[in-house]
């Protein structure tokens, strides 16, 4: 029934592309992707090609981010390791808003014990550093990426579940509300409906946000050797091989670590536009303004 | 339908209702033993200041709130103890247009998909088109173009917003259709558009409603009957005539008097009744008579006894005891006679 769509995302698409800051974070973003998808045929040469002839040579026009100590082709690895990011990104993510939106709904709308119960223990999970907890849940595990997007994925569930909860709590008092139940909806029809749509910009926002905590906290994880294992390529892992080299190869380091930042910079600079332009009083400022001027 | 008995031809019925909300400041008696029928293809006008209970009263019919005492009956089942299972049916047959349209219509759905949604809910379409049919169709009967379907609602003006709100009640043929204020949020020149429409609406489909407003003038023209609320209680019930010409009640006569005439020589000579002070809080409402607090004809025996609705004339009640002659002393004081 939303054929010709939502006014309220067409003004919020038309003024992210008015704001510069969140066209850069976007770009970025579209190059992450591209590296992502196509990094093995973009890259140079292969990542495992080890070639000992050519170990540790600085930045060169025939290798742009210079060679590691086995001398394979850092520009190479750098953009085949943009998979790896994206990937855990997206499912990492995935599995915090999947089980957070649920929590949060179920919590937020029904109230009572029910809340306190799934809140409580939202809570406990958030009491814990970021880092700790995905190190013990990853201890649990096992090493390697699929559980390492498990603990990312449960680490940020607890912000997910907040978000959601605040959101149905204003929802739900809604007179709209109160007509659906009225015409006799069920309480699942009631959330998915008419709950979820009505808090779908925050938990935008938050997505994008955490997208770039994600990937921080696997390359982290890869750095402490608990991520993607040896020889994938992986930023994190990157790093923690090149720290050896900081003073004689600084390039091993650097081009990884300048990945990392820029991904991150890009989700954050996209998310903050997001956040602006979906919060309605947000919008109502920015087009008082515009009227004014 | 046999039309042998009163009880026969009820849609809605409630016995001794009480609604009581509990809250940190104590407990709130929003309807203290409200008796009401609502007959089929009539309107029962439900008129009180805000916080008399008429609104609560109408969403008990709904099970929306939850019955402290008395009993719900609605096409002559006992609901007031329905599973939540059971209510969904239930709400297929009791209908509701709330005050706001602009907050009842949610503001990511379509005009046609709220209209749609009690059929959604109820299965009442056997396909996509049939639905889109039966939109177009309610669409048609509260006088919106068709087009408007694939609208949101803050496309729409006020009055085409609650003829949304009108549709979608209508969606389910429920058979008694709450109107909880259903113009009081209007422009004046809509008011009059909107109580047209639901006015052509039951002649045209034998509607029932139960119409809840706060003054007695917007349900005098559409009123069957008529149920004056005041602190949770009925305090007068009877045909708008009888409540129009002969108030029983000092409060339904301090109501009517609130009420302008279109007539400048008679709204000059008229007495009017104005009431001293503020409702009295419902957590502890007054010993005996409720009103007696501002009740410019209160004596002694007000404090100690508690009125009951007692016939008066052929189906008037008024709960007063002294029915009839206190509005008469009022009427025959000089302005302003409110002070205790």
């Amino acid at each position: 029934m939303s054929g010709n769509g939502d006014s309220t995302s067409r003004r919020a698409l038309v003024a992210l592309g008015r704001d510069p800051l969140a066209v850069t974070g976007g770009v970025v973003l579209v190059l992450l992707v591209v590296a992502g998808l196509a990094g093995s045929w973009l890259a140079p040469a292969g990542i495992n090609e080890v070639d000992v002839d050519r170990m540790l040579q600085p930045p060169s026009w025939a290798h742009p981010f210079g060679t590691d100590e086995l001398g394979r082709d850092v520009l190479s690895r750098v953009l085949v390791a943009a998979r790896v990011s994206l990937q855990v990104g997206a499912v990492s993510v995935g599995i915090a808003l999947l089980a957070g939106v649920t929590l949060g709904l179920f919590a937020g709308y029904y109230q009572g014990w029910l809340d306190n119960v799934l809140m409580r223990c939202m809570d406990v999970l958030f009491a814990f550093p970021v880092l700790l907890l995905a190190v013990a849940i990853v201890a649990v595990l096992g090493p390697g990426l699929s559980t390492a997007m498990v603990a990312i994925g449960v680490v940020y569930t607890p912000i997910f579940a907040r978000v959601t909860r605040a959101g149905v709590l204003s929802v739900r008092e809604q007179v709209f509300v109160r007509a659906a139940v009225a015409t006799g909806a069920s309480d699942l029809r009631i959330m998915r409906r008419h709950v979820l749509p009505n808090i779908a910009a925050p938990l935008i926002v938050q997505t994008s946000l955490s997208l770039a905590f994600a990937i921080l906290s696997e390359a982290a994880l890869s750095f402490l050797g608990l991520g993607v294992q040896p020889p994938e390529p992986a930023w994190g892992r990157m790093l923690y091989d090149g720290r050896g080299f900081v003073t004689d190869a600084w390039w091993l380091g650097f081009f990884p670590g300048a990945a990392i930042f820029l991904t991150v910079l890009a989700f954050n600079l996209v998310g903050d536009a997001l956040r602006d332009v979906l919060d309605p009083r947000q919008l109502t400022v920015s087009e008082a303004r515009r009227n004014a001027g | 339908m046999t039309g042998e008995s009163v009880a026969a031809d009820a849609v809605a019925e409630l016995t001794d209702l009480a609604v009581w909300f509990p809250t940190p400041a104590g407990v709130v008696h929003a309807v203290d033993g409200v008796s009401l029928t609502v007959r089929r293809g009539e309107t029962l006008g439900l008129v009180g200041e805000s916080g008399s209970g008429k609104s609560t009263t109408g969403l008990a019919l709904l099970r929306l709130v939850e019955p402290t005492a008395g009993t719900v009956q609605v096409a002559g089942q006992d609901v007031t103890r329905w599973s939540r299972r059971r209510l969904r049916r239930l709400r297929r047959h009791v209908a509701m247009v709330f005050q706001d349209p602009q907050a009842s219509l949610d503001p990511r759905h379509t005009v046609g998909a709220s209209i749609a949604e009690p059929l959604a809910v109820h299965r009442l379409a056997a396909s996509g088109a049939a639905r889109r049919d039966r939109v177009a169709e309610l669409l048609d009967l509260v006088g919106l173009r068709r087009d408007l379907a694939e609208r949101h609602p803050h496309e729409l003006s006020g009055g085409q917003r609650q003829r949304v709100g009108i549709a979608r009640a209508l969606a389910g043929e429920p058979d008694l259709i709450v109107l909880d204020e259903p113009i009081a949020s209007l422009d004046l020149s809509v008011q009059a558009q909107i109580m047209n429409l639901l006015r052509g609406l039951q002649r045209e489909l034998g509607l029932t409603y139960l119409f809840i407003a706060h003054d007695l003038a917007a349900v005098e023209h559409m009123s069957d009957q008529v149920a004056v609320m005041y602190l949770g209680r009925i305090v007068e019930s009877g045909n708008p005539a009888q409540i129009w010409r002969e108030p029983a009640h000092p409060y339904t006569a301090a109501l009517l008097s609130a009420v302008p005439v279109a007539d400048p020589p008679m709204q000059r000579s008229r007495q009017r009744i104005i009431l001293a002070g503020d409702v009295p809080s419902p957590i502890d409402p007054p010993t005996g008579c409720r009103f007696r607090t501002r009740c410019p004809q209160a004596r002694p025996d007000c404090a100690q006894t508690d009125p009951v609705l007692v016939e008066i004339g052929s189906g008037h009640q008024a709960a007063c005891l002294f029915a009839g002659e206190a509005v008469r002393a009022m009427r025959a004081q000089p302005v302003n006679a409110s002070s205790p």
